[in-house]
């Protein structure tokens, strides 16, 4: 498969954000991937996520692993510089990227099995330490590219294709960000962009560690009946906690909600997110509730979406580090070099 | 006969690990050198915290050889466990002193050996009722009884005592007070001096006494490295700490207390090299410091370096392998992985510093090289350089130098509309431009990616751009010969047509070799390679010499290896001369494998070689 160009025609009245970009400019090649593909409808919710806060399109920095999954940076925001790694290891080469460059907003994309599999250790550890980036597994359970087999976020009972039943357990993502120290943790479905657009604005606007486990159905190998991961079966069990909507600083609060349905959480850079809870008993700021919740829910046969987890007080990887303001990757000889001087002085005392 | 030899013997210290004798047997070595003699010592450890055996040896060598020797003239032996080893490995006529508070008997030494005993524990039970107290002085009543018996001047030791206690000075008086409980049992109970001594002389100058590791360090910070991500091996730790130490004296705005680096202790070497390329992916110089296990595990990210072209600089302190190997002792067997680290078609640049001043130096060119190949760069370091101590000239850095960023394309050339392909050969010399994310909002972005891709990063499974692109990154390979480090040739006294290669921590002891091959009437004509690609003298000097011996310390004399399959050398041209059993290469090892390979060949002697 070469290349494929996008043709670059676009309708002259075309709407555009407060940067002037439409829509157009924060898209990327042609997908390649199978016609319905849950991961494409990610991929353009964070096309509309970005594009609706009005970011310059390059000044975000997006890594994948290896997958289905990992493929998809090359469909969306073709003005970003892109990286797509080795499998399971987007979560360390994101971990340097954002130290070079703190200025940058990093976006990961990453899958169930280059996250779950063969990277859970990478994810397990850039969730521990903070990295200041969002995080999305577009999870399907199966492996794509290879066609088919079982993933470790496939649920015990869960049949493949030919009929055979998954007999490991899951691994949960969610409750493992949530336990490792992940700042910001979601669950979405590819077939709500209602839910999953505003918690993508929100994740980006969060200056820690975002985590959204994304379900994202395999049409071509995970949508059977039988699969607990198909279209049909996440949205009879779709038990969302809490909708969202994204507000700027700029824009007023129009929507008006009940007493006890609705809170605003407010985000380091002055966005807000009106929070209206379905489960009016559900606390997004207790880590313990969240834990809670995902089991209470699992319990009852049911995949718990929405906003889980916020701290809106997060500490990032530069923080806990000290690094200077200035991006590391911007300075140079006179501020790294310490100069002969001070070489002759290391010199006398090893004498 | 005991041995009588001034500023030219070997000291080897037997202790037990945890028993604080490190510090002492330190202490001795450094007050030899204050008093103008050259040392090299080496810590001879176990892959252990407490309770196993331990050495620590130091060669004396007024003539200034830092390789190690072989043997022992003088044994400290406190460690009762080895005793039996310990004794053989002493030269004849040599000398043991050891702790007579329990009696040894006299089966247990050599008829030709110098025996002398002193009741340290005795002294120290006499003497200090705290049992940690006891353990430390111990070490400094030896070292001051060495001071007595070896003609040390015990004013350099307590000038030694105050600066290594300077800030605890408490700590003072009592060492002083256990160094002469030791000195002056010594000349009450001794002849002092015996037969080998240390004389003052003027043969360190302002030479400086550094780890190789610690140099490295340095060499990163001033090679302008601001990401670290590593994690904890043996030999190599020391890097990663000497680097983060150096940084907090050096790179910490005073006024806001704000870092100029990062470094990460990582959760596997996975993961270190993964930060390393996404840093510097993203414009940072970045590096890790491992030893040969890291280096396997790393192995898919340095293709992915490699063909994404993406600078990143790893430092291989190399130990014994294969597997966990031996790793506490030294080899010089990463050549090859190092190499041609990576499936697929892979080469890379690796430089082989031969003391700490080539660490510092190769630790700071490193990070120049790897932004200007956009590739990742190889420094070899070995146990016997990284974690020893060594007297090296002292380190120098012209201020005038900048970073060399290599190929980079600014906003202001995007804007500019200059043509950006990422992987188009633009000047010839197979080096592409690249651009770091986040410069322009329009131009200048592109997708990286270890698969393939044509000449301006679009993805392709199409042969003949992958071909291109495989031939380019050759090009660029051969370009890198240039800016390596040229290899040092060392001529024979008269001309010879026997030549020897060989790299990295075994050049002192070829020096000394060479020059005890000369004494016997063999001249050889050495090449000490510095860096691979191999540049043209290599080539060059092989065909200049009918012989050449490859000295290495590995078993399957892997430089040779590379030699033969680069330079398109017939293997009978090159003969291995190998030592492998974990202790550092020795002159006298050398001599004598060269010695045996000429009379080998010729059945007894070349008459143009030897005279």
């Amino acid at each position: 498969m070469s290349f494929l160009p996008k043709p670059k025609f676009r309708h002259p009245a075309i709407e555009t954000n407060d940067l002037g970009f439409s829509h157009r400019d924060y898209e990327g090649a042609i997908s390649t991937l199978c016609a319905g593909c849950g991961h494409d409808s990610i991929s353009a919710a964070i096309i509309k996520a970005v594009y609706e806060l009005s970011l310059p399109p390059h000044r975000i920095a997006k890594l994948s692993g290896i997958g289905c999954s990992s493929k998809t940076p090359t469909y969306f925001l073709g003005a970003s510089h892109g990286f797509n790694s080795v499998h399971g290891r987007m979560p360390s080469v994101l971990t340097g990227a954002n130290l070079a460059n703190r200025d940058l907003i990093y976006l990961g994309v990453s899958g169930d099995g280059d996250s779950a599999s063969i990277g859970i250790g990478q994810f397990a550890h850039s969730m521990r330490r903070g990295v200041n980036m969002v995080y999305i597994v577009e999870n399907n359970g199966v492996y794509g590219l290879t066609k088919g087999q079982f993933s470790a976020t496939s649920d015990k009972g869960s049949k493949n294709k030919r009929g055979v039943v998954n007999t490991d357990s899951p691994i949960d993502m969610v409750s493992m960000a949530i336990e490792l120290g992940a700042t910001f943790v979601a669950r979405s479905f590819s077939g709500d962009k209602g839910q999953l657009v505003p918690l993508i604005k929100a994740a980006i606007e969060h200056k820690g560690a975002a985590f959204i486990d994304c379900i994202s159905p395999c049409v071509a190998f995970n949508n059977h009946e039988g699969s607990t991961k198909s279209f049909d079966y996440v949205r009879a069990h779709n038990a969302a906690l809490n909708a969202l909507d994204f507000i700027t600083p700029r824009a007023p609060i129009t929507a008006e909600y009940g007493e006890g349905e609705s809170e605003i959480v407010k985000l380091h850079d002055g966005s807000q997110i009106m929070l209206r809870k379905i489960d009016a008993s559900h606390n997004v700021h207790d880590r313990g509730a969240a834990m809670a919740a995902i089991h209470k829910h699992k319990a009852a046969g049911e995949i718990v979406t929405g906003l889980l987890y916020i701290d809106e007080e997060p500490v990032d990887l530069h923080a806990h580090l000290g690094t200077v303001d200035a991006p590391l990757n911007t300075l140079n000889a006179p501020e790294l070099s310490p100069g002969q001087a001070i070489l002759d002085r290391l010199n006398a005392a090893l004498r | 006969m005991p041995i009588q030899s001034v500023n030219d013997f070997v000291v080897r210290f037997a202790n037990v690990n945890g028993s604080g004798s490190a510090s002492a047997n330190q202490l001795f070595a450094r007050s030899i050198m204050r008093m103008g003699v050259p040392v090299s010592p080496r810590n001879i450890f176990p892959s252990n915290i407490q309770g196993l055996p331990t050495w620590y040896e130091v060669r004396i060598s007024e003539a200034g050889h830092m390789g190690a020797r072989g043997n022992c003239d003088l044994l400290v032996a406190m460690n009762p466990e080895t005793w039996g080893e310990d004794v053989e490995g002493i030269e004849p006529g040599g000398y043991i002193f050891y702790d007579s508070s329990r009696p040894v008997p006299k089966s247990a030494f050599r008829d030709d050996l110098t025996i002398l005993g002193m009741p340290l524990t005795e002294l120290c039970l006499k003497r200090y009722s705290d049992p940690r107290q006891r353990q430390l002085f111990k070490n400094i009543i030896y070292v001051g009884a060495l001071a007595a018996l070896l003609d040390i001047e015990i004013a350099e030791v307590e000038k030694l005592i105050g600066e290594q206690f300077k800030g605890k000075d408490k700590l003072i008086a009592p060492n002083h007070e256990a160094l002469h409980i030791g000195y002056d049992y010594a000349r009450a109970n001794f002849e002092c001096p015996i037969g080998v001594r240390v004389k003052r002389a003027n043969a360190v100058g302002d030479n400086i006494f550094i780890e190789g590791n610690a140099a490295a360090g340095l060499g990163a910070v001033y090679g302008g490295a601001t990401v670290c991500a590593w994690y904890p091996i043996t030999p190599s730790t020391s890097l990663a700490e000497a680097f983060t130490s150096y940084c907090h004296r050096l790179r910490v705005d005073k006024d806001t207390g704000q870092k100029k680096f990062a470094i990460v202790q990582a959760e596997d070497e996975l993961a270190s090299i993964g930060m390393v390329i996404g840093a510097g992916w993203n414009g940072a110089r970045s590096f890790t410091a491992t030893s040969g296990p890291g280096i396997s595990l790393m192995q898919e990210f340095f293709g992915l370096a490699y063909f994404a072209e993406i600078p990143a600089v790893v430092f291989d302190v190399q130990r014994g392998g294969p597997s966990t190997g031996l790793p506490t002792r030294t080899q010089q067997s990463d050549v090859l992985i190092a190499a041609y680290a990576s499936h697929g078609d892979t080469k890379h640049i690796v430089l082989f510093p031969e003391d700490p001043f080539e660490c510092f130096e190769m630790g700071a060119q490193a990070f120049d090289l790897a932004d200007r190949f956009q590739t990742p760069v190889f420094v070899l370091l070995d146990l016997d350089i990284g974690s020893n101590h060594r007297l090296c000239k002292p380190l120098k850095w012209d201020d005038s130098r900048q970073l060399d960023r290599g190929k980079v394309m600014t906003a202001e050339e995007l804007e500019a509309g200059k043509e950006f392909g990422r992987y188009l050969d633009v000047d010839g010399d197979g080096i592409p431009y690249r651009t770091y994310p986040g410069t322009h909002p329009k131009r200048g972005a592109f997708f990286t990616r270890g698969t393939t891709k044509d000449e301006y990063a679009r993805y392709t499974e199409l042969g003949a751009p992958y071909v291109r692109n495989m031939e380019r990154l050759l090009k660029k390979f051969d370009t890198a010969k240039k800016f390596a480090p040229a290899p040092v040739q060392r001529k024979a006294s008269r001309k010879t047509d026997l030549g020897v290669i060989y790299y990295g921590s075994t050049g002192p002891s070829m020096d000394e070799a060479l020059d005890l091959l000369e004494k016997d009437g063999v001249h050889v004509d050495g090449l000490r390679v510095r860096a691979f690609p191999f540049a043209n003298e290599v080539n060059d000097f092989i065909a200049e010499h009918d012989r050449v011996f490859v000295v290495e310390q590995n078993r399957d004399a892997q430089l040779r290896t590379l030699l033969m399959v680069e330079c398109g050398i017939d293997p009978a041209q090159l003969t291995p001369i190998l030592h492998y059993d974990g202790t550092p290469i020795t002159a006298r090892f050398i001599r004598k494998a060269i010695g045996e390979a000429i009379n080998t060949a010729t059945g007894g002697g070349r008459k143009e070689t030897i005279g």
